[in-house]
């Protein structure tokens, strides 16, 4: 793998301003050496960061809901995560059945909403425009015009999957559910029995994105390329080696297939997991400690989820992980742009195992509390979030209060990816010493591949300007684009 | 019988912004009228499923530029520039309802009621308390407006 973390002496800086379309904003920076070649590519992340500090002094037991906060489109993995790592704090190891199957068919929920937005409403006019198209026509308004059919399937499907999270925590949107050793609320006959009448529907929309998606990247030579990086990657996965987004170990592998570590308790991430601080961004570096700096960045998410698993427990999932093997001649696929397709992979795995639960009688059961049992002070959650694996860890006191929390969340482990992805597009699209619109949806589209949402990974607080700057060699700024709120652009 | 959504918005956890789900929650249920409560932070794309079924939608939220106490006004399907996938206006939201279903949306009328404080974590202001009380029984005026027999 091919780092690029030092700026070589005599460079060009183009820097776009945030990145819109996601949720929270990045800023991008191209390093031009004197040929007008890229050298860096520097996606930054210069909001403030500060959860983990927000946190110290409160009581574990309002951790879940305060962390969740953290986003609008993922806060069930938040609260599911810091959930898991409550557990612990209050000694509890294994929860009842009935509360395993609700936490799980409350992230099943999660990821299927997630993945919906992902796709279809922050990523599918770049598929469905074209990525050189009007930035106008770029936007889900637009996919409502011109495809309603989609747009609306798209919109029902996220819809379902906040059913299920309002069903579960009483609201789609930052709602509560789960409790230090399990969850506080049963999930009724009446409620069960309405998401099932509409589970059929979202079982065959979720099979047409998954067949969107395959076209589109099977369709598109082009697609194969964008942004292709060949590296390690990270995920968890079940005993036999299954998808698995609620418990697991953690598996590693190289971008050629071969394994790093498997299985390993999740508990001890820092034994393997390292990261690296640099100055020109808030979100950190992680990598793998073995593999060191330049060679242990590594991918999380759906993209890295699906290279890792060996099978997928649902049948129709399964078929279409095999379909995507085999387009990767049974070995890893490493093309960026794939994260859609094993996105959409994993929305109709969650779609079939929303049903497998709500038809499994136990789901519905009341006891839902184990007992708590002596107090830890230490607690470590870890889950499979749409975006990546997502790591929650806290330290409290005597008096239950948080002393110390350090959260390694999925954009964070993506971090050193993406500004890859983006140093490759860029290189292919930049022509001379212009920064074009089609240039910056270029960019945009590699890093939405990854991730529509980075106020986790930046515990945003305020929002930017867009702004695009150009500087030459001597720090001189010799152009800049200023993109207002509302769409307005001026130099 | 009239089949009414009652469709409230604002965050409850930013003072004055709670105005919307405030009196939609306060609404009492009619035996004339079908009446259907919904409250939620903001608008979404996904709301527009929601919609379906209805002959009169009221959408209610605060507003920190209308007149005090409230103010009324009918409202159509109007494409506009508030998208974002965190916020939409009510006449967008009718604008996607009649692109996915190809058909006008449902009568609508917006209800703002003028707020005052909307700083995280504040309590109902005094002046936005009597604004929501006029609202109210403005609302449940017209409500009975409906009624067969008046």
């Amino acid at each position: 793998m091919e780092s690029n973390q030092s700026s070589p002496p005599a460079t060009r800086r183009i820097a776009i301003d945030p990145v819109s379309r996601v949720e929270g904003h990045g800023k991008i920076t191209l390093l031009l050496d004197t040929e007008n070649r890229i050298r860096e590519a520097r996606f930054h992340i210069v909001e403030f960061r500060g959860f983990e500090k927000f946190i110290q002094g409160r009581p574990y037991w309002e951790v879940p809901f305060l962390v969740q906060r953290l986003c609008g489109i993922c806060p069930v993995s938040h609260q599911l995560a810091a959930a898991k790592a409550v557990d612990q704090l209050v000694g509890v190891d294994e929860l009842s059945p009935a509360a395993t199957k609700l936490r799980r068919l409350l992230h099943f929920g999660q990821i299927l909403q997630s993945h919906a937005l992902h796709f279809f409403h922050l990523s599918s006019p770049d598929f469905l425009f074209g990525f050189g198209s009007d930035p106008l026509q770029r936007n889900i308004m637009k996919v409502l015009e011109h495809y309603p059919e989609i747009a609306l399937k798209g919109v029902k499907l996220r819809k379902y999957g906040q059913q299920i999270i309002q069903a579960i925590t009483g609201k789609r949107i930052h709602g509560t559910g789960t409790v230090p050793g399990g969850m506080n609320k049963a999930l009724s006959v009446t409620e069960r029995d309405a998401l099932l009448t509409e589970i059929h529907d979202i079982l065959e929309w979720s099979q047409e994105a998954l067949a969107l998606n395959e076209q589109l990247h099977l369709t598109h030579p082009a697609h194969h390329d964008f942004g292709t990086l060949h590296s390690n990657y990270l995920s968890m996965t079940g005993t036999a080696g299954e998808l698995e987004f609620y418990h697991g170990g953690l598996r590693a592998r190289y971008a050629d297939g071969t394994m790093i570590f498997d299985q390993l308790d999740y508990c001890g991430y820092q034994k393997i997991l390292q990261e690296e601080v640099r100055s020109w961004s808030y979100m950190k570096f992680p990598y793998l400690s073995d593999l060191g700096i330049e060679h242990g960045w590594y991918r999380v998410g759906p993209l890295a989820r699906i290279n890792n698993c060996d099978c997928i427990s649902t049948p129709l999932a399964e078929a279409a992980r095999q379909r995507f093997k085999e387009f990767g001649h049974n070995g890893l696929v490493h093309n960026t742009l794939a994260y859609h397709w094993a996105r959409m992979i994993e929305l109709l795995h969650c779609t079939e195992s929303i049903q497998r639960l709500l038809q499994d009688t136990e789901i519905t059961h009341t006891e839902l509390i184990v007992e708590n049992s002596e107090r830890r002070s230490e607690g470590i959650g870890v889950i499979e979030a749409p975006r990546g694996t997502l790591f929650h860890h806290y330290k409290i006191n005597e008096e239950g209060l948080i002393t110390k929390a350090n959260l390694i969340v999925s954009t964070t482990s993506n971090n050193q990816a993406m500004n890859e992805s983006i140093r490759v597009v860029a290189d292919q699209y930049l022509e001379g010493k212009e920064i074009t619109e089609a240039l910056l949806n270029h960019l945009e589209v590699a890093v939405r591949a990854y991730d529509p949402c980075l106020s986790c990974a930046t515990h945003a607080l305020g929002k930017m300007p867009l702004q695009v700057e150009l500087q030459d060699a001597s720090g001189q700024i010799i152009d800049r684009l200023v993109k207002g709120t509302s769409g307005e652009i001026h130099r | 019988m009239t089949k009414l959504l009652l469709f409230g918005y604002g965050n409850p956890g930013r003072g004055d912004d709670s105005l919307g789900p405030l009196l939609v929650e306060s609404i009492q249920q009619l035996s004339f009228l079908h009446i259907v409560k919904l409250v939620d932070m903001q608008l979404l794309i996904e709301h527009a499923t929601d919609l379906t079924g209805f002959e009169q939608i009221l959408f209610v939220d605060a507003d920190v530029s209308c007149e005090a106490p409230f103010e009324f006004s009918t409202i159509t399907a109007e494409k506009d520039s508030s998208y974002t996938s965190h916020r939409l206006s009510p006449a967008a939201l009718l604008f996607i309802y009649e692109h996915i279903y190809r058909c006008n949306a449902p009568p609508s009328c917006l209800l703002r009621i003028r707020g005052y404080h909307f700083e995280l974590g504040s309590n109902l202001s005094t002046e936005a308390h009597a604004n929501l009380h006029a609202a109210l029984r403005y609302v449940q005026n017209t409500l009975m407006g409906f009624h067969p027999s008046t």
